[in-house]
């Protein structure tokens, strides 16, 4: 069982914040997907490779060949907020 | 140095440097690190629009595995992208795509020498990354502006063992690391332009302390090898005198602050890094073959280290002008030429190859060759902010000079100013020497026939110095050089003066 | 324009283009007004693109009339799932993360269709981020069955099926990550495809799963299918994940003959607790094939039920990470009420992400931290292999594999959640295949009553059949569907509507 000092310090590290009530349920639906899945510990994995690709592929790579999609306007006019050509943020500290 | 008292320093190193490619690391826009207008070499790739994959940089990958190579390091047979989760305004996907735990490289080491000997400084890995943009913090303003020009650079990340011991060590290894990978030709690596970064962990052990001390305080933010040292320096000594009252210092990152020449508290980690790594499954393993890492291997050019042997053994350099003349490769490069240059004119005329050590006569020269290099070139390349490769001298035309120097057609006054010549409008030192009038005449002839007219001219001096009056010898010579528009030769003048006045 | 133009299946319709029977013009301008009558109803569309259709058609028109060859899709019209990046055009993932956001680049395969003159109808709506099989994660509603609007059209590719099946677009282009083209064409009876891994291009598609997102199509038939598959197949300098593989002319090499045929009939994919009309439906589907001469192979697959849970864990970590980018910096919603940058990012994302995406993004947030990832992610990527493996073996000895694409037939809206079967069986028909990135369709194979009774016929809702084939053995699928059709109408029916 995760406490909820738990839940909340994966909701930070993940960036949403939660309410109370949110941060026991999803705590709950954490545990259950963690009961869920427990059973995959009980399987021989043993000499098994993991598997971060299906495709099999090696060594896929581009030639350094500079090309620019000039979309910088379409780009920057998705922000919310844009100030002398620079995104604005709240301060950085 | 300071006496520590039994307190021993533990010094590790992370060295970025931005590698020389054309595009970025995982898209192809453009990599143009003087860009000032914020913004511009942006693309969805690099803003990290949905739906955006990356691709790697072949190039970024040779460059990496090439500066693996000439760091000794292993060159494992596979490799992998990793992506590294944390949230800041200039990561534009929430994750870094970085290397893990199948680096390019692992375990080599820069050899350096520390009191005349040689040090191995040994490093864990090398992996390769993409960098993040910049923000900027307006002063006093609740704001932060961030440019994306720069994310999405390919980047080299090299991390040293907490080996180093002294913030001289430290240099030595950063300039030595430097050197390699400039040779390598995989960056500029200059750390005021950023293209090379770099941030000591500093920790200090307690007298008879075994193993590593319990902290350790990284420092950011530094761009000079110099604050790297007083970084060093201030930490080890701020330590230290917290050890010394029976504290433990904080586990902190600190910024270097040249104005207030201290190291300053970033932030202190309160909320603990957790990275949350797993494999890129956009981008499918790299597989270093044993015929690629051969091909790269030969393709290595002779770096710093050996130069440094071939310099002293052949050339017969002193270690200063050596370690002037690596510290700037492209000037290296051109020095080399130049010796080239002045071989094939002594193997010529000898009618012999020059192998191995060079004899006394060209030691002569190439030594001469440096000084030129170092001194009169240097000043003049550094005065215009251009290049060995960029400057109206050909190598050709240098060794032209030299040679004429040596063979006492101009002297080295009248040398300087056709250097100058060269380096302003360019063109060959012989013709400019004979444009300017500046040809050495030694013909005894000539300067007979002069000496002749200075005689008849001035027979009180001439009587003068029969008496014995020295200083009218001078006066004489004067005189001569006068009537010869200052072209004779000094010592051919001297000669027959005395003779014509025995 | 004659009515019946739109019942037409793409190489029909290619011809009447081609011979000036219709034009594209008059064609969208028919699905636009299908749109528009019934999408208020279906929920289909997040965004209808009328103008840039027409001007599309327009262009078409003019090509086709001119001289050179027209494109196998030239002037015909498609939708897209909202997953697919429209150059200026919303883009929402059916999240209000992206309520605002406007593409500002193509996807790789928008940009294959753009090239032959197709013209985009809209944007289909979907289970938000594609995190769902009901279609009811949509940050704009869900997506009502064209064949009983009480139902679900599955999802997450929700709109697509939908759309295609109500007959309000010919063809729809559709993403898999674990089932989210085969489960809703199977519950609204249109015929989808579930690429190879690779065989498409995800350049342009949000991504959801990295690691098993399939980009794909839902049409009338497998022939259409297998002519879309020709278009929008291939290697892709933008995805280094696609690969070199030819792309074959599908379409021209589909055959009827199935003789000799290996079948496998898993026996693992047809579990207690499915209806049982539907187990019924498929296995009169393999008797029909078994009929013309394929031979049937019973096939034990004992790992298959590691699926889900490997996909548990999979699937939440490489959300958690393709999901971190929505932080209100760049694009997207943006909180009102930031105090400061950490609170931007915890509100934005509050805010923007569905209850689903917060979901999976602690899960995955949770299991590759710190201490756990070894645990967890490691595991399961080793178990990965173990299924991999599994469908290797089996393909040695069978063609194809055939099993239902559903448990189920749609169910009613807000009953998914209630009902705990229909995520964990759903996923075991589906997900190995995902995790093994193979091919794979679904086409429909009859009419089964849903557990509750109560449909708008006697003949019940419609059942999928799913032919799952060797990695890069597209052929081969589009094949035993294309046999399968040639002997059976069940994809000729259409809703009522
Ligand atoms: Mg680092
Ligand atoms: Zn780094």
């Amino acid at each position: 069982m995760l406490t909820p000092e738990e839940v909340k310090k994966i909701a930070v590290l993940a960036r949403i914040e939660l309410s109370d009530a949110e941060i026991a349920k999803y705590g709950k639906d954490l545990d259950a997907v963690l009961d869920y899945v427990a059973e995959l510990q009980q399987v021989n994995t043993d000499g098994l490779e993991i598997v971060s690709q299906v495709t099999g592929l090696e060594n896929v790579m581009r030639l350094d060949a500079p090309e620019l999609n000039e979309i910088q306007q379409e780009i920057m006019a998705n922000a919310p907020a844009i100030k002398d050509g620079y995104y604005k943020v709240k301060a950085i500290l | 140095m300071k006496d520590l008292k039994g307190y021993k320093p533990v010094i590790g190193m992370e060295i970025h440097v931005q590698l020389a490619t054309k595009s970025k690391m995982f898209g192809p826009a453009p990599m143009n690190p003087d860009e000032k207008d914020p913004n511009v070499n942006i693309d969805e790739i690099v803003t990290g629009e949905p739906g955006t994959l990356p691709v790697i940089n072949k190039e970024a990958v040779r460059l990496g595995v090439m500066v693996g190579l000439a760091l000794h390091g292993r060159i494992d047979e596979y490799s992998k992208f990793d992506r590294k989760h944390y949230f800041y305004p200039d990561l534009p996907k929430g994750y870094q795509i970085s290397q893990y735990d199948e680096p390019i490289m692992q375990e080599g080491y820069v050899e350096i020498i520390l009191n005349g000997e040689v040090k191995k400084v040994l490093l864990q890995r090398a992996h390769l990354e993409e960098d993040a943009g910049k923000n900027i913090h307006p002063e006093g303003l609740d704001y932060s502006l961030v440019n994306y020009n720069r994310a999405g650079a390919p980047l080299l990340e090299m991390v040293t063992h907490p080996v180093i011991e002294s913030a001289e060590e430290a240099r030595l290894f950063l300039q030595e690391l430097q050197n390699i990978v400039r040779y390598v030709g995989a960056s500029s690596a200059d750390m005021e332009k950023g293209s090379m970064r770099c941030e000591p962990s500093i920790s200090v052990r307690k007298p008879g302390q075994e193993g590593l001390p319990p902290y350790k305080v990284e420092v950011k933010n530094i761009n000079s090898f110099k604050f790297v040292e007083q970084a060093i320096n201030y930490e080890i000594e701020r330590q230290i005198g917290i050890l010394e009252e029976g504290g433990t210092p904080k586990q902190v990152t600190m910024g270097w602050n040249e104005k207030l020449n201290q190291t300053v508290e970033q932030r202190s980690k309160e909320e603990a890094n957790d990275y949350r790594y797993f494999p890129e499954p956009d981008l499918p393993i790299l597989h270093f073959t044993p015929e690629y890492l051969d091909d790269l291997r030969q393709r290595l050019p002779e770096l710093p280290a050996a130069k440094r042997v071939r310099f002293k053994q052949e050339y017969a350099l002193g270690d200063a002008d050596i370690e002037n003349l690596i510290a700037w490769k492209d000037l290296n490069y051109y020095f080399e030429d130049v010796v080239s240059e002045l071989k094939a004119w002594i193997e010529a005329d000898s009618g012999q190859k020059i192998e191995g050590a060079v004899d006394e006569s060209t030691a002569k020269l190439i030594k001469q060759a440096a000084n030129w290099c170092l001194q009169d070139f240097s000043a003049l390349l550094n005065a215009e902010h251009i290049n060995p490769t960029d400057s109206r001298i050909t190598p050709e035309n240098f060794a032209e000079m030299i040679k004429l120097i040596d063979q006492g057609q101009i002297s080295s006054s009248a040398a300087k100013q056709v250097f100058k010549i060269m380096f302003e409008k360019g063109g060959e030192p012989k013709s400019i020497v004979q444009d300017l009038g500046l040809v050495q005449v030694s013909d005894e002839g000539a300067i007979t026939a002069a000496i002749d007219k200075v005689i008849t001219a001035n027979e009180k001096a001439v009587t003068d110095y029969k008496a014995g009056q020295e200083k009218s010898f001078g006066f004489l010579v004067g005189m001569v050089m006068k009537e010869m528009k200052g072209q004779g030769n000094p010592q051919v003048v001297n000669e027959l003066l005395r003779k014509k006045l025995a | 324009m004659p009515e019946d133009l739109a019942k037409l299946d793409l190489s029909e319709l290619r011809q009447a283009l081609d011979e000036k029977q219709v034009s594209s013009v008059e064609l969208t301008t028919h699905f636009l007004d299908g749109i528009k009558k019934l999408n208020p109803e279906l929920n289909a569309f997040i965004t209808i693109t009328e103008d840039q259709a027409m001007a599309s058609a327009k262009d078409a028109d003019n090509f086709i009339a001119g001289e050179g060859q027209n494109f196998p899709l030239t002037g015909i019209p498609y939708a897209a799932k909202d997953l697919f990046l429209t150059k200026g055009i919303l883009t929402t993932a059916a999240s209000k993360i992206l309520e605002n956001y406007i593409a500002p680049y193509n996807s790789t395969v928008i940009t294959k269709l753009m090239a032959q003159k197709s013209v985009l109808l809209g944007k289909t709506n979907l289970d938000q981020f594609a995190h769902g099989s009901s279609g009811e994660t949509s940050a704009y509603g869900p997506t009502k069955n064209p064949w009983d609007k009480t139902r679900m059209s599955g999802g997450s590719s929700s709109g697509s099926a939908a759309s295609v099946s109500a007959g309000i677009a010919p063809w729809a282009l559709a993403t898999e990550t674990g089932g989210s083209i085969r489960q809703p064409a199977s519950l609204t009876g249109v015929s989808g495809w579930k690429p190879t891994y690779g065989r498409v291009s995800r350049y342009g598609v949000i991504s959801m799963c990295s690691s098993t997102d399939s980009p794909g199509a839902m049409a009338r038939s497998v022939k259409d299918l297998a002519m879309i598959a020709e278009v929008i197949s291939g290697q892709d300098p933008k995805d280094s994940t696609t690969g070199e593989h030819e792309v074959p002319a599908y379409s021209k090499q589909l055959s009827t003959d199935v003789k000799g045929l290996k079948i496998g009939v898993p026996k693992q994919y047809f579990l207690d607790g499915m209806e049982d009309g539907v187990k019924q439906k498929v296995m009169d589907a393999i008797t029909e094939l078994e009929k013309q001469g394929a031979q049937l192979f019973s096939v034990d697959m004992p790992n298959t039920k590691y699926g889900s849970l490997v996909y548990a864990i999979v699937c939440p970590s490489e959300v958690s990470s393709n999901l971190a980018r929505y932080d209100g910096i760049r694009y997207g919603h943006t909180t009102k009420e930031g105090k400061d940058l950490l609170d931007v990012y915890m509100k934005s994302r509050a805010e923007g992400f569905g209850d689903e995406a917060k979901r999976r993004i602690m899960t995955g947030t949770y299991v590759l931290s710190a201490g756990y990832y070894d645990a967890y992610y490691k595991k399961a990527q080793r178990v990965r292999r173990l299924i991999m493996n599994e469908f290797e073996e089996v393909f040695k000895t069978v063609d194809v594999l055939l099993c239902p694409s559903s448990p189920n037939v749609a169910l009613t809206l807000g009953n998914a959640a209630n009902d705990p079967l229909f995520g964990y069986i759903a996923d075991q028909l589906n997900i190995p295949a995902s995790l093994a990135g193979l091919p794979a369709l679904s086409v429909p194979c009859g009419f089964s009553m849903p557990k509750d009774g109560m449909a708008p016929s006697m003949d019940g809702l419609p059942v999928g059949l799913q032919i799952i084939g060797p990695q890069w053995g597209e052929q081969k699928v589009f094949n035993v569907g294309y046999a399968y059709q040639q002997i059976s109408d069940w994809h000729k029916k259409r809703p009522q509507i």
